[in-house]
């Protein structure tokens, strides 16, 4: 568990309106020293505002923020120090090839000639880069820039990183491995506030997740806290044919049934004994039963029952 | 770190970026100074007989290779303003400004390292359009002090162009339009004291000629190159180029510095 040391990001209030939109509306946040805390939202919530507003890119309306102890506003070349920021949209030079955008980081960190160059070689080995390093940017693959771009941002070595949906547009293999070098991060004592719309990715790595939705923070926990908030477990059943599904949806009450699939969706903690006396009570009403799959509570479920809507945003991405 | 050394060593870093694109994209060069010297060997070759003999009844050819150069070189001044435009313009559409923005840098040096880029590339494309100058025909009569002065001048009038045109690289929402606000730059030597004498000319473009920057530049340069009278063109000249540089650099700043909203 974190340490009960100051912690790395405070913020309270924060407030940010684009015309008559409002974007952020009053947010708080808290997060300690060496964890990793996951902003939860569907696009349009304000997770980039905020990781602007955080990272010292635009001001807020209102509110106050401090990063390792600095303020934000008054103090923003302090933060900037600190921090290290990995947006949604690319921030790579694209005309300079890779070393030369690593380089560029370490002059602008003001790394020594020598520690730069060795730092720079440090990090295009660790980052699987070391054989395009001379090739434009240009030519890279949407992983390998991903890859460039955490890695510059970790030239000078920051406390705090933002990642701003740092696997969006991966494919799953990129996105695993982004896991790892997330996960290697903390390991090191940084501390990252990460942004995203994946409910797994922030169940994966995450100490902590709030969610944000309309410029509001509408949960916050562990994610292990979220999900015992609601009973989200169930088991799915998987007939062959009408008749047993008709039997079986009489049999178990609160079930949802979905005739096209020909499944039932039962309620259920997913424990051994449950599924015993439900596979029990399916064998005394003599129900042949085609397949059963057991599903634990996850944040999908957790996002329907705060908002009271389905994700829609993740449905269409699918 | 001292502000100054900060700024210094952040705006030498951001320059060689801007050369590094330069030496790997080379073609936005070549398209900067070949515009000028095609302006020049069309005036020379096709329009410079007639014009030569405009200048006065020993007027030839020759004569007005001399005559024309100046403002070529102006001409070649504002079309690199141009390219500076450009390059300003893509590079704010790209994702590594918000980087730098949120890295404790001396902020300006973006714009900085984009200035002194576009001052280097100029005086580079200057030289070769004077050499290109030299083999049509053109002959200063300057000894080295003059030489310098001249360099001197035309390093001045494109430091407050190149912040003059980072600053409409800034204000525009798209490269398209970037590319197209300095092309008023190009035609002012046209209208002023480039091409031909501006007693000539009907009155009310006269007096546009006589009063708009390039006249002055244009006439300080013909005098330390060609030993023609400066006259009060040089203090001209010299205020002009300050006043641009001063209200383009604060504009350009003021520009960078806004919330960079999406």
């Amino acid at each position: 568990m974190a340490s009960p040391s100051r912690p790395a990001i405070v913020a309270t209030g924060l407030r940010k309106s684009y015309g008559d939109k409002v974007v952020l509306d009053g947010i708080d946040l808290q997060i300690a020293d060496g964890t990793i805390f996951a902003l939860l939202g569907p696009n349009g919530a304000g997770k980039t505002t905020t990781v602007q507003i955080l990272s010292t890119l635009i001001a807020a309306d209102g509110g106050e923020a401090r990063i390792g102890g600095h303020d934000l506003t008054r103090e923003p070349d302090a933060v900037r120090e600190l921090i290290g920021v990995t947006g949604q949209f690319s921030a790579v030079d694209n005309l300079l090839t890779g070393r030369e955008n690593l380089s560029l980081m370490a002059d602008l960190r003001h790394l020594g000639r020598a520690a730069g160059r060795r730092r720079v070689v440090e990090l295009l080995e660790q980052f699987d880069l070391a054989e395009a390093a001379g090739k434009p940017v240009a030519t890279y693959s949407g992983g390998m820039r991903r890859r460039l771009d955490l890695a510059m941002t970790l030239v000078g070595e920051p406390r705090v990183i933002f990642l701003d949906e740092p696997t969006t547009g991966l494919d799953p293999r990129s996105r695993r491995a982004m896991w790892q070098i997330i996960r290697d991060l903390v390991a090191g004592g940084v501390t990252i506030l990460l942004t995203t719309q994946y409910l797994e990715e922030a169940d994966q790595l995450a100490d902590r997740v709030a969610f944000l939705d309309h410029g509001r923070l509408i949960a916050e926990g562990s994610p292990h806290e979220l999900k015992r908030l609601i009973p989200g477990g169930h088991v799915v059943l998987q007939f062959a044919d009408h008749a047993g599904l008709d039997s079986a949806a009489g049999l178990f009450a609160p079930a949802t049934r979905d005739d096209a699939a020909l499944t039932l969706q039962i309620p259920s903690d997913g424990g051994v004994g449950s599924l015993r006396s439900l596979l029990d009570q399916l064998d005394r009403a003599s129900i042949s039963v085609a397949g059963l799959t057991v599903h634990g509570p996850d944040l999908d479920d957790v996002f329907l029952t705060l908002t009271g809507r389905p994700d829609n945003e993740r449905a269409m991405a699918r | 770190m001292s502000t100054l050394t900060l700024a210094a060593r952040d705006s030498g870093t951001m320059l060689r970026r801007n050369l590094l694109h330069m030496r790997r994209y080379p073609s936005m060069t070549l398209l900067l100074v070949g515009v000028p010297v095609i302006i020049l060997l069309l005036f020379v070759y096709v329009f410079g007989g007639t014009l030569g003999a405009g200048l006065g009844p020993t007027g030839d050819r020759a004569e007005y290779a001399n005559y024309v150069t100046p403002g070529i070189l102006l001409i070649t001044v504002a079309s690199a303003a141009q390219g500076t435009a450009i390059s300003v313009a893509m590079d704010m559409t790209e994702g590594i400004i918000a980087r730098f923005r949120t890295m404790a840098i001396f902020r300006p040096s973006v714009l900085t390292g984009h200035v002194l880029g576009s001052l280097i590339q100029t005086m580079l494309s200057l030289a070769a359009v004077t050499g290109v100058a030299l083999l049509v025909g053109f002959r200063p009569t300057a000894n080295p002090v003059e030489w310098l002065a001249a360099i001197g001048v035309l390093a001045m009038i494109t430091f407050a162009l190149t912040w003059l045109s980072v600053a409409l690289g800034l204000v525009t929402k798209s490269v398209e339009t970037a590319s197209n606000l300095p092309m008023p730059l190009v035609l002012l030597p046209f209208l002023g004291s480039g091409f031909v004498p501006t007693d000539s000319m009907p009155t009310a473009v006269r007096l546009f000629a006589d009063y708009q920057p390039f006249t002055p530049v244009m006439e300080t340069l013909r005098g330390l190159l060609l030993g023609t009278g400066i006259g009060s063109n040089a203090i001209l000249a010299v205020a002009w180029c300050v006043a641009i540089t001063v209200l383009c650099f604060l504009w350009a700043k003021a520009l960078y510095n806004r919330d960079p909203a999406r």
